[in-house]
């Protein structure tokens, strides 16, 4: 598991309950840095999933964002407010496409 | 307004290529999927600030960088580029496009995946990966953290994790325990870089005084329901089970060739590091002639080549857009190549000493990670008559995920090469394709050329 000493300014949400999160952390390592490590299940076998490369190769760490599905959390940043959800399955069509 | 030249990635390299080409008059685009400037290697150093010398020189590469008046892009992420120069990416969710008389590649490396059983459970990541966590967001390994491999990464990585507060439960050593005596040979060269085998000895000896167990070890396995919970390993001739939360492998790095593989760019079979790397004349250009490449994407030198390789490549474009002439660019660049040599000279020591281990995977294990694709179903193709990489996706679907055979590439002709009993360059690798990233329909339907 990872940890940080660091203080946390930020509030973001994963499937509603809040979470700290500090400026400029990746979406994903603002995860992992709570001990959360699955992000999403695959649409293959429906197994749990989550950050693996962190530098955007392995799209194992995809979560809806903001209601944009497919995103990759290791290369997205987070916001004050954002909200995250752990992607099921295969990433539905958003209402903004 | 279309630039001389674009520069993909922004690390060493890149940022090298991009600095010396603005030295020369050439107007440069610099895209980048990260934040900030730095790549892997000086990933967030401006906000880490320097702690050792090379710190210091690649903060002061940065400084230059910024001041050199390239129109860098963060969080651009590119998804196309055709071989006249023009390039596609996506940007603030919007897709766009510029065209530049020469497009140079610097988009360094990924990971040698290191195939495990359970490698896919949440809490089973990469050493690379924990490493940009610890960088880009001071994350830190807590108490039952497992590290299993071999290379530099891994041991660059344990000492800064210990650096800063970090614990790690123990260092699983898969490396080959006769490789040493093989790489004998190489140490006379390798002398002339004595710095970087100081450097490396330093490393194992600060690890093993802050008291962390380093073992040889064998059939590693990750263990859990859901997420990861123990490790399972052979070590001392006995099995071994330890409670492990975070697992992080490491096998090397290879060059990420996703990008010249989908533009057709020749590429030739590296033995001494056992990957495919584009093929490539001095100055780093490619089989097409508005693209090249610079850094460990061209084959794996480490942050003090790509720097040189960078600044090579940009003397060339320099040249071949008249710039600068013939005889300024070769003096330019003869001390670079001089100092790349230099720092070169320990590859063939390090690439001997961590050669991948054979895979040996149990049918069962995963291969692709995003199809869920197990070694048995590779063999099995291989027995109903599958040759190559892309008959197998026909086959398998294996490499035909979103990560497109980033993670599984190298595993899947290891397999299929030694089900065939063929040598791993005789498989044909996956023919990549455009886009090599995913690009939504409303990006598209938004595009703005620059």
């Amino acid at each position: 598991m990872f940890t940080r000493p660091d203080a946390v300014t930020l509030t973001i949400y994963l499937d509603g309950a809040p979470l700290t999160a500090r400026a400029g952390d990746s979406v994903a390592a603002a995860l992992l840095s709570h001990g959360i490590h699955t992000t999403r299940q695959t649409p293959v076998s429906g197994a749990p999933r989550g950050p693996y490369c962190m530098m955007g190769a392995c799209f194992d760490c995809l979560a809806v964002v903001d209601g944009q599905p497919g995103v990759q959390t290791c290369l997205a940043t987070v916001r004050d407010g954002m909200r995250i959800e752990r992607q099921q399955g295969a990433r539905s069509l958003s209402d903004t496409q | 307004m279309n630039p001389d030249l674009i520069v993909i990635g922004a690390g060493p390299a890149g940022i090298s290529a991009a600095t010396e080409a603005r030295a020369h008059g050439l107007s440069v685009l610099v895209l980048d999927e990260n934040p900030a400037p730095g790549g892997r290697i000086w990933q967030a150093l401006e906000t880490r600030g320097a702690k050792d010398q090379d710190d210091t020189d690649g903060l002061l590469a940065l400084h230059k960088f910024r001041a050199s008046g390239a129109d860098a892009r963060w969080r651009s992420s590119v998804w196309a580029i055709e071989p006249d120069g023009t390039v596609f990416w996506s940007e603030d969710s919007v897709a766009r496009s510029a065209r530049a008389a020469r497009v140079v590649v610097c988009t360094g490396t990924t990971e040698r995946p290191m195939p495990i059983p359970g490698w896919t459970l949440p809490g089973v990541m990469t050493v690379g990966a924990a490493q940009i966590a610890l960088k880009t967001a001071g994350l830190l390994p807590t108490g039952a953290t497992w590290i299993a491999g071999q290379g530099p990464l891994l041991l660059l990585y344990t000492v800064q994790a210990l650096r800063a507060g970090g614990r790690i439960a123990g260092v699983l050593d898969v490396s080959d325990g006769t490789a040493p005596l093989r790489a004998l040979q190489h140490v006379p060269m390798a002398l002339r870089a004595f710095d970087d085998i100081t450097k490396g000895l330093a490393w194992r000896r600060e690890i093993t005084r802050a008291g962390v167990p380093w073992l040889s070890a064998m059939t590693l396995r990750a263990e859990g329901e859901g997420t990861l919970q123990r490790i399972a390993f052979r070590a001392g001739g006995r099995p071994r089970v330890e409670n492990a939360d975070l697992l992080l492998l490491h096998d090397g790095v290879i060059p990420s060739v996703q990008i010249t593989r989908a533009l057709g760019c020749a590429h030739e079979w590296d033995a001494g590091q056992h990957c495919w790397k584009p093929a490539l004349d001095a100055w780093g250009t490619t089989s097409l002639p508005n693209i090249v490449v610079a850094g460990d994407g061209a084959g794996i030198g480490g942050a003090r080549v790509a720097v040189l390789s960078g600044r090579i490549a940009a003397l060339g474009v320099a040249h071949a857009l008249g710039r600068i002439d013939g005889a300024l660019r070769d003096t330019a660049a003869a001390p670079l190549r001089a100092a790349r040599a230099r720092a070169l000279a320990v590859r063939p020591l390090l690439d001997t000493l961590y050669a991948p281990r054979p895979r040996r995977l149990d049918d069962a294990t995963i291969v692709c990670r995003c199809e869920e694709i197990t070694a048995a179903q590779i063999r099995d193709a291989a027995t109903l008559g599958c040759l190559g990489l892309n008959q197998l996706k026909s086959f398998t679907r294996c490499g035909m995920g979103p990560c497109q055979g980033r993670m599984c590439g190298s595993t899947a002709a290891e397999v299929l090469a030694a089900a065939r009993g063929v040598p791993v360059a005789a498989i044909e690798p996956y023919r990549t394709r455009f886009p090599t990233k995913p690009v939504t329909v409303g990006e598209l339907a938004a595009m703005a050329a620059e």
